[in-house]
């Protein structure tokens, strides 16, 4: 492998690309064969920085200086000045907060990185995600080693077990149970699935780790593998993720050359392999039932339950379902122990979440933050606070099916019992911020239009109650509802939360029914023809009476 | 077997360990509630409407889905429970069209009887119906997709039992709906008319096109000499659509209430399912001796014709030619009655009553008019006959019995098994048997082919000659049969194809509910009125003797094959194709 | 697999079917790739996946119609999917898709005359970074206002 003196990064996620990091990065290589620095600077796309807002974004290494917001002519610049002469481009250097003007010169000491902590994006950015040589050279299969030639499948259940780790696709089942209730089970065929189908909007972490870090998913599902004893996996990720599909399946190939999947691996007798599945656009398919009805070629309607996957699954066979960034962290723990695990985080809570700050917030993007880290630390904090001088609102925790959580929560701490208890979740980590100039009925139809659209129909309660529920803030939008319209909202929120088949009309309603909590003042007032927001039509003189 | 003990509204049961909760309340005597539920059927568990408290349990359990387990405490109407399941229904009447009085299940629809027990009297929420058309495509069946309540019920029996698949579940939410592919009507699609899913729609969403009119304008019209004809299964089954429990052989009663709205003649199918079997007995010997297709198919049942003409048109010459007892009995009417009652047989109108919906589409096929008339004029279910004796006021128990009339009325119980599956094998093989043998059976009964198993396989010694025979009902049994003929493995020389579950007596023209409990007992009836018949073999009915001595002249004859017989057609499996091309 | 690069010559209906072994486990894939070969699912391409893998075609209708990257009418030259997720909603998504469909004349759902554009509304792209967010094609365009999708319409003039 031939030395380079620097490596530039430069972010190839979505929000960049967007961004235009493409002529970026065409412009950058331009520039380093005018200044003859080919053979010594090498250009890297990665997956995703973190500050979306302020794409496209590029690190240069060694020193680790963050640029964003870059234009392709001046790449000239940073040519000329940094990689030439060594000279930071003060004037490009990302700022975490821009009220602050004091200059961030490294990614580990700026502002953004503050509170965070990487253990599942601890690759992502950093290596060059079609490199399985960069992903071993980071300790990179390390863990599978570790597994397949020191530990029994039982110790491996047993440290993950240990470890506390939950589940990170929302409804926050320890991982180690999962496995441990599938491992016993003597059966010709089990299946470990990866499941990749993030639709939750405002959510696209699992995004970013496959298209950033593909190897740490594959090493992870080998070691899930052989912990429960199944040799097949698969990878469900959503049709739209095209990168992310690609990387995956470069990913699998190269590890597929080097041994690392496939038979014998590790000379221990122990095979896996791992397919990988996209998806056709259905929400509901991230309810791991749905998802293996999909895979099975059918409608992605959700299963009764019993039996659970993990007994009878894909195939009717023990099926373990595992989100994506449940499973990135398991080499670390692996590696690391159960013990280094559980210093991270709180106590019934381990560990650290992913968070993807979106809405009325300053610094969109993702953040990797140990668990109980407060809402106030987040938005006021790595966020950025609220830009256009507007006040907060409310935010929403765990993506659409989470609860809108007013200001007196915002030094609750963020793990899955806080915010169950305030009526909220962690869910997929995603954290919508909305501020004062937003009406709370506009907001809750836009949930409930969403959920009518990807209830899967099977289910009265959530087939017919997002459609009511839909109907009914309609109707206070436009000032038409009747006066016992909170009421009947009351009574099918707590209908649909107890009586539907899965967790997606179960959870529909969190939104409501806390808005219910906090804001019912406001939604009142909409059915006395009045919002106070100014957003509804109503207050704009509709409503003539 | 291991039991596990469960309290359900404070009351203890024990029951076997993986009953369900809803089975553990009816051992306690407590009834949940139920909808989309049926005991025949997969769980579903969409419904929603079964809900329990399971204490310990964060949500409420459906009672038909969730398992006991030791210990269990559950409570089947805590306030929590009845608020949900009140919800639910409201809901789905948030989205139906309500106009109840109209509607062909009035106070026999499940929803209906639902929301009266729950003591639902008001419509909360805001209404969202719906706006799709009535599906009025084909002959046999009309589906009102606008009081369709979601519980695939017809989707399970139409893919599951039957093998046909021409309803499915299309778009997602609150778009969804049950429909045929590519957004065409019923009768654009490979649907065979055996009407099963209307014996299982809990609602008013698929039901049978209604001859009641017509029938009532032919009655009512002086110049029409109005018979009807019985079909065997009828006698077993029209008692309950008067109210009678399941399993009565009603006969007499049948006939005496025909008489009361005023069919001029009485007749019964059952006469020309005798005569199917001397025609059909022989066309079975003749192949047998000059080694035609093998095996030979029986072909009286519509829903099984249209099924191998669309699904397996390679094999149509294993079929019978023989008509079916329906279309035998029009033919004859109009041409060997007309002759002898001296009428005018333009001026027969013959009515078939018929457990079935598929004879509604038989009627109208275009071959169907032999004797130079429609055959047959009109087709009503077992169900319209009750509408009609109850629009009547005819008290049908206190009906005395009385006899069927001459001569297209005579029969033996050989006609009257044809309403069972394994009828028509029975039936063939008393007669057949006797032909060759030219010896009396010592035993009639040929158990081995009765019943409901799926597929029944039988030997008989027709004195040295071997004959292996087989006899299926429910057309997903029936393909497991094809296949091997196909396959060229199937080593039988004489199979019976029922398309429906049962037979006859669970025809989708047939009383709801059709369960199975209630085909058993169907079955049994048809088995006792076999027994209690004087005459039990075809050949010894003396109005068929006189028909070939006075008419036809011989089986398979000159006149048998103008009139009895006929050739089938092959049929699209995409039928719209062929209105593209 | 279902993503190709565009250099890759395009199979028949029948190699992809083959490929997965007439499995009916495999209909989803199989659906897509339809796709990616014939534009849409035509009642045709449906039949004759019906008829390979032994399922009722109305099994196969039913899948397709479940799933909303999957269309079985015919769409315009470039299908526009404009995000209507809360995240989007928030940042203006409202009138991304009144701009929409008054230059278009289209609602959602619908197919310009000329063939051009299909408007559909899709869930969350997975771009909230860049709200409000719409997809033409492949391409993901993010932060949008009234005035940039219009620019951007141009391009595809």
């Amino acid at each position: 492998m031939s030395y380079f003196r620097a490596h530039v990064l430069v972010c190839a996620g979505t929000p960049c690309m967007l961004k235009g990091a493409g002529a970026v990065k065409d412009a950058l290589c331009r520039e380093i064969e005018r200044a003859g620095l080919q053979e010594e600077v090498r250009v890297v796309e990665t997956g995703c920085l973190g500050p979306c807002d302020d794409g496209p974004v590029i690190v240069v290494y060694p020193e680790g200086v963050m640029y964003s917001k870059l234009k392709p002519e001046e790449m000239s610049r940073i040519v000329q000045q940094h990689l030439l002469k060594g000279r930071v481009v003060e004037d490009l250097v990302y700022r975490a907060e821009k009220e602050k003007a004091k200059p961030v010169v490294s990614l580990e000491e700026q502002g953004y990185l503050d509170r965070q902590y990487r253990i599942v994006l601890r690759n992502c950015g950093r290596i060059d995600p079609d490199s399985i040589e960069e992903y071993i050279a980071n300790g990179g299969y390390e863990a599978l080693g570790k597994a397949l030639t020191t530990m029994t499948p039982e110790q491996v259940v047993a440290t993950v077990k240990d470890s506390g780790l939950r589940g990170r696709g929302g409804a926050g089942f320890p991982t180690g149970l999962k496995w441990s209730f599938t491992a016993p089970i003597a059966a010709d065929q089990k299946y470990i699935i990866c499941n990749a189908d993030e639709g939750e909007p405002g959510t696209f972490k699992d995004r970013l780790i496959l298209e950033g870090d593909p190897h740490s998913i594959i090493e992870a599902m080998a070691i899930a593998g052989y912990a429960v004893g199944a040799d097949q996996g698969i990878v469900y990720i959503r049709g739209e993720y095209h990168l992310s599909i690609e990387r995956l399946q470069r990913a699998a190939a190269r590890a597929r050359e080097l041994g690392l999947l496939g038979k014998d691996i590790f000379g221990t007798g122990f095979n896996f392999d791992l397919q990988i599945r996209t998806g056709a656009g259905a929400y509901v398919c991230g309810e791991e039932t749905a998802l293996i009805e999909s895979l099975e070629g059918k409608r992605g309607e959700p299963r009764l339950k019993p039996p659970y996957p993990g007994v009878a699954g894909l195939w009717g066979k023990p099926t373990v379902v595992n989100n994506v960034e449940t499973l990135a962290n398991i080499p670390p723990i692996i590696l690391k122990g159960a013990e280094w695990f559980r210093g991270i985080g709180t106590e019934k809570t381990p560990g650290t979440k992913v968070f993807t700050m979106l809405g009325d917030i300053t610094n969109q993007g993702l953040i990797e933050v140990p668990m109980g880290i407060t809402l106030r630390e987040v938005i006021y904090g790595v966020g950025g606070g609220i830009p256009n001088g507007r006040g907060f609102k409310l935010a929403q925790t765990g993506g659409t099916s989470g609860g809108c959580l007013p200001k007196e929560f915002l030094d609750l701490p963020m793990d899955y019992d806080s915010l169950a208890e305030a009526g909220s979740a962690l869910g997929s980590g995603a954290l919508l911020v909305i501020d004062d100039s937003h009406c709370i009925v506009d907001v809750l139809r836009s949930f409930m239009k969403f959920f009518q659209h990807e209830s899967c129909g099977q289910c009265t309660p959530c087939r017919e109650g997002t459609a009511r529920l839909y109907q009914l803030f309609s109707d206070l939008a436009a000032g038409k509802a009747g006066q016992d319209a909170v009421q009947l909202i009351k009574e099918l929120c707590q209908t649909m939360q107890l009586s539907s088949l899965c967790g997606l009309g179960q959870s529909a309603p969190n939104g409501v029914v806390t808005a219910l909590q906090y804001f019912e003042e406001e939604i009142q007032k909409h059915v006395a023809g009045e919002c106070p927001a100014g957003v509804c039509r109503i207050s704009m003189g509709s409503r003539a009476v | 077997m291991e039991m596990v003990k469960v309290t359900i509204d404070g009351r203890e049961v024990q029951v076997p360990k993986n009953s369900t909760i809803l089975a553990a309340a009816r051992a306690a005597g407590i009834e949940v509630p139920t909808l989309c539920y049926n005991e025949d059927l997969d769980v579903k568990g969409m419904c929603r409407v079964c809900v329990v408290e399971v204490e310990g349990s964060r949500t409420l359990q459906t009672a038909c889905s969730q398992p006991v387990s030791d210990g269990m405490v559950v409570h089947t109407n805590s306030p929590r429970v009845r608020q949900a399941r009140r919800v639910n229904v409201e809901l789905l009447l948030s989205n139906h069209p309500q106009d109840c009085l109209g509607c062909v299940r009035n106070q026999r629809c499940e929803l209906q009887t639902l929301a009266d027990q729950l003591g639902i009297r008001e419509l909360r929420f805001p209404r969202q119906v719906k706006s799709e058309q009535k599906d009025i495509s084909t002959p046999a069946l009309v589906r009102d997709p606008s009081k369709c309540i979601l519980c695939r019920r017809c989707v399970e029996v139409c893919h599951q039992v039957q093998g046909v698949g021409a309803l499915y579940p299309v778009n997602r939410g609150f778009d969804t709906t049950i429909a045929p592919a590519g957004g065409v009507d019923l009768g654009d699609v490979a649907c065979v008319q055996c009407g099963q899913c209307s014996l299982v729609c809990p609602v008013g969403a698929i039901y049978e096109q209604d001859h009641t009119e017509r029938v009532w304008a032919a009655l009512a019209n002086p110049d029409k000499h109005v018979v009807v004809q019985t079909a065997p299964a009828i006698r077993v089954s029209i008692g309950e659509e008067m109210g009678l429990e399941p399993g009565e052989v009603t006969t007499g009663q049948l006939v005496a209430a025909l008489r009361r709205l005023g069919f001029d003649r009485v007749f019964d199918t059952d006469f020309s399912a005798d005569l199917t079997i001397i025609e059909e007995g022989h066309e079975l010997l003749k192949r047998l001796e000059n080694g035609e297709t093998m095996p030979m198919i029986t072909s009286c049942s519509p829903g099984w014709i249209k099924y191998i003409e669309h699904f397996y048109p390679d094999l149509l010459p294993h079929l019978s030619t023989c008509k079916s007892p329906q279309q035998m009995f029009g033919a004859l009417a109009k041409t060997y009655y007309a002759e002898k009652a001296g009428i005018d047989p333009a001026n027969i109108y013959v009515v078939s009553i018929m457990p079935c919906t598929a004879k509604k589409f038989e009627c109208g096929r275009p071959e169907m008019i032999d004797s130079g008339y429609p055959d047959v004029d009109a087709v009503l279910t077992t169900r319209e006959l009750g509408r009609m004796l109850r629009e009547n006021g005819i008290k049908f128990s206190e009906l005395p019995e009385e006899e069927y009339d001459a001569p297209l009325g005579i029969s033996t119980g050989a006609g009257v098994i044809f309403g069972a599956t394994g009828g028509v094998m029975e039936a063939a093989l008393r007669t057949v048997y006797e032909v060759v043998t030219g010896e009396t059976l010592p035993s009639l009964d040929f158990t081995a082919v009765r019943g409901l198993e799926g597929i029944k396989e039988a030997e008989v010694d027709l004195k040295g000659k071997k004959v292996k025979v087989a006899v299926t009902h429910g057309l997903g049994n029936a393909r497991k049969l094809l296949d091997l003929i196909k396959a060229g493995k199937a080593d039988y020389q004489f199979i019976e194809i029922m398309c429906c579950p049962g037979g006859c007596i669970g025809g989708g023209g047939q009383p709801i509910p059709t369960t199975k409990e209630i085909r058993q007992k169907r079955i049994d009836a048809i088995y006792r009125a076999d027994a209690g018949m004087p005459l039990r073999k075809s050949h010894e009915n003396p109005a068929v003797q006189t028909l070939y001595k006075e008419f036809l002249g011989e089986p398979l004859g000159e006149k048998s094959h103008e009139l009895l017989h006929t050739q089938y057609t092959k049929r699209e499996k995409y039928p719209e194709k062929a209105a593209d091309m | 697999m279902p993503v190709k690069s565009s250099t890759e010559p395009k199979k028949s209906l029948r190699q992809v079917i083959a490929e997965h072994n007439s499995d009916p486990g495999a209909l989803l894939d199989i659906l897509r790739d339809a796709q990616e070969i014939h534009g849409y699912l035509s009642a045709a391409v449906m039949e004759e996946i019906a008829d390979e893998l032994d399922i009722p075609v109305s099994r196969v209708y039913g899948v397709a119609t479940f799933y909303t990257l999957l269309a079985t009418k015919p769409k315009g030259e470039h299908i526009i999917r404009v995000c209507e997720s809360p995240p989007c909603h928030i940042r203006g998504a409202v009138n991304i898709l009144e701009t929409l469909k008054e230059v278009l004349g289209v609602n959602p759902g619908e197919t310009t005359e000329d063939k051009k554009f299909t408007l559909e509304l899709t869930s969350c792209l997975g771009v909230c970074g860049v709200a409000p967010a719409m997809m033409i094609g492949d391409q993901v365009y993010g932060n949008l206002t009234p005035e940039r999708v219009k620019e951007i319409l141009k391009t595809y003039a």
